[in-house]
């Protein structure tokens, strides 16, 4: 896709061409920060470590100086009105009566809107470029991206308060640790378990809302080995400050050796250690673990890591053939997800769940390997609870929001 | 049938001797001292026997002016408690290294950030805003008063219906831990089972419905009671500014209500609107508040801009430069705050055209915004600066307003949003527009306007020395946010382990220290200038040789605000009055016809704040009966026959000859 929108939009070209030898100059003006972090402080937004940041820091750069071409003049002339036609100052010109110029009219519109038209074509091309669920078009400034450079893929979920980070293609899984190896494009899966959080590495890419029951992307490189900070960018609750993990950018022996080592780290992240790993707690250390459930992330994703219970694609997928009808809001309840459901609300109705359903996707998942979630010959029942009565439904009955309430455990 | 417990719980619902925070000392703290105070102002109310006064004369006041003063009074009495709050989290944020907890848990701290946001936003800003336009654009132009007067006081006590049901969530349960615009799911019942949001949702519900009704007035009476000859381009431009914010409100705010209500239901009967099974969307929660949430932005600062404008010609001794282009910018910017709600965020996920498309929308707004920014300029440009009070401000705002106006933009390109958003860096930009902006006017329109309210000037040191302590507060408490922002650090931490940042909390929380001094400063301003009244007095009415009508009329105005209607003629009607050598009428008076006092607006409120307490507690026999009082009273209130009454003309003859008198003895001194 990419090459396609490089051939078609030749703007792109100039706009790099442009930000090459802009950028240049830029730098220079970048180190001036820098110099202060010389002084112990880290200005990891303008000194970033991956490719994807270091381009949204030229466009921060950019941006700002394009604005103090207009910004400084309005502050100079600012102090210089205000000093010279103070009411002391008699000897300058008082014009009480003059209150319209065409020529400046026509000025103070057009400056700041030629800014705004350079500043918007930027932004266009720029979202465009650097658009988290855009494959990268280069792993830096000097190396486009090679047939040879395959992405490694990262599920992450954010948990309360902690980040889950699966690595489905070597099969481990880490909490509140993350690593990549160096030049190699990485490609993140976002979810989370409960509530909205963001995920954010300042020294490697900008960061994009981690939220429950919705899968988010962002593509990335690092290209400095060194260990940097991650943490959630979006309050989620009360453990949030202690919600940060070490994101180890790694060259790509050192990152065989971690995978190594994480694999022999042993431990097993199955459904059943996920549903206590995804209770809340706060600050957390890091944890490995040398296998992992391979359809954990998807069944994250789709609210059903309970065994038994339907998953939101499955729902989504007889929605889409037409649904199961009326009858159908007996046997289809089963999407309660939010943790303390089961407190319920005021009114509302007892929390309710699927009975029993045949999941497609574990079926996929056993054919193409083994599965590891172990076979339960008891009657399916969601999250713990009491088995729902089998009774068909009175339609009569049926509440006018949500359906039937079930009656009795019998 | 019932035991004890089940009949409390039906009595208190989900109230119990557990929810009171006895176990936080700070709080226990706090309350000690809010209750010593509440009962020294109660005693003394009682002792100088003022209740009856109070009732009679500002609580059931249907009188635009005494609303726009009590109005004022609760921004500020709320700036105090939102101020605290501030200052708490400075203290936090300045400790909590290298292991320190600091001295509040997250239980505490979260509710702490919550109310600081919503109680500056809802109750400091959106009062300090509605005060000054409740109070300046009936005598702006021209009218006796609001379209709705009875309307006006209900409004009023709305709002403070809304800030009372903030406070008791200090000391009776808690407030919202969930940021000040409660995203769920954190926000739904699954996540947040207590009374925290159920105070926010209708803290904010009781305080909107006075809001969305004093839009509603105010927009009536700036486009049906402007006095003969004011067209709509020879309204001042405060009254510009006024009317377009009111259009936002009227438009903006029945989205807040909306998306309240469906918050509400989620929690109070299950529905799943915002939730993240059933085919919740939390999304749309965020689409929908921001799309009130943005124009609110502008609904606080278009009165700023607008009292700017009429301050910067004032004390320019000039007329405003670029009238009209102000007026059609000011038009430009409601229409397109429509237009921007998506870069609140840019980083949940939407297209790249998308994004683009609110990032360029958003650059749009400068355009209009940078074209005010230089009518000011060329307003000072060729005039005779007076460097009194409200023009300090002014200064301050213009050098302010740019810096928070370029990081603006930046956040406006999706890239740079990517690595700033949520950072120290986006509250270091909004706290520059806003209290360089809105709280830099508040204190202009103060400055400018007190001596028309109160018939005498404030006191310039102590202002002075206020304007200092808030400006370079300001400049102390933010700008090491910008700073740590650029070092990737992240809104509403608790706790930090590095150790690097520590020296930058220091400073903003010596900033906060100084912004601290600069509100003691207004108050002692205050009072100060109360007791100097007779060495501030001013008795023209007109102490800035201002240009716009609220000076044509005595300082403090008679209730009927001009004895005869004045006919305009030009943009700056009072300063074309005296250059045509105006002469004020001194025969022919008559009975003037105004609205009478009523009782009801207060009433009404307290129903409704009774209502958002039983069903924020689950006592629906409360909320119930509340309810109904509240239909009765607003039935019975049609049944009121006595809603207006007549000056009479020996009255008017009275208070015009009053000033007369002083009028002469002032030009005599």
């Amino acid at each position: 896709m990419s090459s396609v929108l490089h051939r078609s939009y030749p703007l792109f070209h100039i706009a790099k061409f442009q930000q090459g030898s802009t950028v240049r100059v830029l730098r220079i003006l970048a180190l001036l920060p820098l110099a202060a972090a010389l002084s112990g402080c880290d200005f990891v937004v303008l000194a970033p470590a991956g490719d994807v940041a270091v381009q949204q820091r030229d466009l921060v750069v950019i941006s700002t100086v394009l604005m103090l071409l207009i910004v400084l003049p309005v502050m100079a002339l600012t102090a210089l009105f205000a000093w010279r036609y103070r009411q002391s100052n008699t000897s300058a010109r008082y014009e009480p009566e003059w209150d319209h110029s065409t020529q400046l009219e026509l000025v103070i519109w057009s400056a700041p809107l030629l800014i705004i038209v350079c500043l918007g074509a930027l932004t266009w091309m720029g979202t465009h470029l650097l658009d988290p669920y855009r494959a990268l078009g280069r792993i830096a400034a000097d190396r486009p991206i090679e047939a040879q450079d395959k992405p490694l893929n990262v599920e992450v979920v954010a948990l309360d308060w902690k980040w889950l980070f699966i690595y489905p293609e070597y099969g481990v899984a880490t909490v509140n640790e993350l690593a990549a190896s160096v030049d190699r494009p990485i490609r993140f899966s976002i979810t989370a378990s409960s509530v909205m959080n963001s995920f954010y590495i300042p020294a490697l890419a900008g960061q994009v809302y981690a939220m429950p029951g919705m899968e988010t992307k962002l593509h990335a490189v690092t290209n400095k080995p060194g260990i940097y900070r991650g943490f959630s960018a979006n309050y989620s609750g009360a453990g949030f400050s202690g919600m940060h993990f070490a994101f180890h950018s790694l060259a790509a022996a050192d990152f065989d050796k971690w995978i190594a080592g994480v694999k022999a780290s042993g431990g097993m992240l199955g459904r059943s250690d996920y549903l206590v790993l995804e209770r809340p707690s706060t600050n957390q250390p890091v944890r490995r673990y040398g296998s992992v459930d391979r359809d954990l992330f998807k069944a994250i994703v789709n609210m059903c890591v309970e065994p038994g219970k339907m998953c939101a694609s499955e729902m989504m997928a007889i929605d889409a053939k037409g649904g199961l009808g009326r009858e159908g809001l007996n046997n289809t309840l089963p999407l309660a997800y939010d943790k303390y459901a089961r407190r319920g609300a005021v009114f509302g109705p007892e929390p309710t769940y699927v009975a029993g359903i045949c999941s497609v996707d574990e079926l996929k998942g056993q054919s193409a390997a083994k599965s590891n979630v172990p076979f339960d010959t008891t009657p399916l029942r969601g999250a713990g609870l009491k088995r729902p009565p089998f009774s068909p439904a009175n339609p009569s009955s049926t509440s006018l929001l949500l359906g039937p309430r079930p009656k009795s455990d019998s | 049938m019932f035991d004890t417990s089940s009949l409390a719980k039906v009595i208190f619902g989900r109230l119990t001797l557990e929810s009171l925070p006895l176990h936080e000392p700070i709080v226990v703290g706090t309350f000690v001292v809010v209750a010593l105070g509440g009962i020294a102002l109660l005693g003394a109310v009682t002792y100088f026997r003022l209740w009856g006064y109070l009732w009679r004369e500002w609580f059931t006041t249907v009188d635009h002016k005494r609303i726009g003063i009590m109005y004022m009074i609760l921004g500020i009495v709320m700036l105090l408690r939102g101020f605290a709050d501030a200052i708490m989290m400075r203290l936090q944020q300045a400790i909590a290294f290298g292991g320190s907890e600091g001295y509040l848990n997250a239980h505490h701290y979260d509710q702490i950030f919550t109310a600081h946001g919503v109680i500056m936003i809802f109750f400091v800003a959106m009062p300090l805003v509605t005060g000054l336009m409740n109070y300046v654009v009936p005598l702006q132009i021209g009218a006796r008063d609001v379209s709705f007067p009875f309307l006006n006081n209900f409004s009023f006590w709305m709002t403070v219906g809304g800030a009372v049901l903030v406070m008791i969530s200090l000391f009776v349960g808690e407030f919202a831990r969930t940021g000040w615009l409660a995203y769920p799911p954190l926000s739904n019942i699954g996540y947040s089972p207590d009374v925290g949001v159920d105070y926010y949702i209708w803290g904010l519900q009781v305080a909107g419905v006075g809001t969305t009704l004093s839009g509603i007035n105010l927009i009536c009476t700036i486009v049906k009671l402007r006095a003969p000859g004011m067209t709509m381009m020879r309204m001042p431009v405060f009254t510009w500014t006024s009317l377009c914010t009111n259009v936002l409100i009227v438009a903006s705010f029945p989205v807040l209500t909306a998306v309240l209500a469906l918050l509400s239901l989620d929690r109070y009967v299950g529905t799943n609107f915002f939730t993240n099974d059933f085919g919740g969307s939390p999304m749309m929660y965020v689409n929908l508040i921001w799309i009130w949430g943005h124009p609110e932005v502008y609904i606080l600062v278009l009165p700023a801009f607008g009292i700017f404008s009429e301050v910067t010609s004032t004390f320019s001794g000039k007329r405003l430069f670029g009238y009209t282009s102000m007026v059609y910018a000011t038009v430009v910017i409601t229409i397109l705050s429509y237009l921007v709600w998506l870069h609140h965020f840019f980083t949940m996920g939407s297209g790249a055209s998308v994004n683009s498309f609110f990032g360029i929308t958003t650059m749009i707004i400068s355009i209009p915004t940078g074209a005010k920014m230089f009518n000011w300029l060329f307003t000072m440009y060729r005039g005779r600066i007076r460097f009194e009070l409200p023009m300090m401000w002014t200064v301050a705002f213009m050098f302010t307003f740019v810096i928070g106006g370029m990081t603006g933009v930046l956040l406006a390109v999706p890239p740079a949003d990517f690595v700033l958003h949520n950072s120290l860096f986006l509250v270091a930009h909004f706290h520059n527009v806003i209290i360089g902006g809105v709280v830099f006017g508040a204190f202009a329109g103060i400055a400018y306007w007190f001596p028309k309210a109160f018939g005498f000037r404030l006191d310039p040191f102590w202002g002075k020395l206020s304007f200092w302590f808030w400006v370079t507060g300001f400049y102390f408490a933010f700008m090491p946010l910008y700073v740590l922002g650029l070092m990737g650090v992240t809104r509403r931490l608790r706790v930090f382990d590095d150790p690097s940042l520590q020296i930058w909390f220091v400073i903003a929380g010596i900033g906060a220290f100084l912004i601290f001094l600069g509100i003691v400063s207004f108050l002692v301003q205050i009072a100060v200038s109360v007791l100097k009244r007779e060495a501030l007095k001013d008795v023209t009415g007109d102490p800035w040789n201002a240009r716009t009508l609220e000076w044509a009329t005595s300082s403090p105005p008679p209730a009927y605000n001009f004895a005869f209607t004045p006919v305009v003629h030009d943009n700056d009607a009072w300063w074309d009055m005296k250059r045509r050598g105006y002469r004020r009428p001194l025969t022919g008076f008559k009975p003037i016809h105004m609205p009478s006092n009523t009782g009801t607006g207060v009433i009404l409120a307290a129903l409704a704040t009774a209502m958002g307490f039983g069903l924020i507690w689950y006592m629906w026999w409360l909320a119930a009966v509340s309810f109904i009082g509240l239909l009765a009273v607003a039935i019975g209130h049609t049944f009121n026959y006595h809603r207006d009454y007549h000056i009479p003309a020996d009255e008017v003859v009275r208070v015009e000859d009053a000033r007369t008198h002083l009028l002469a003895a002032g030009a005599k001194s």
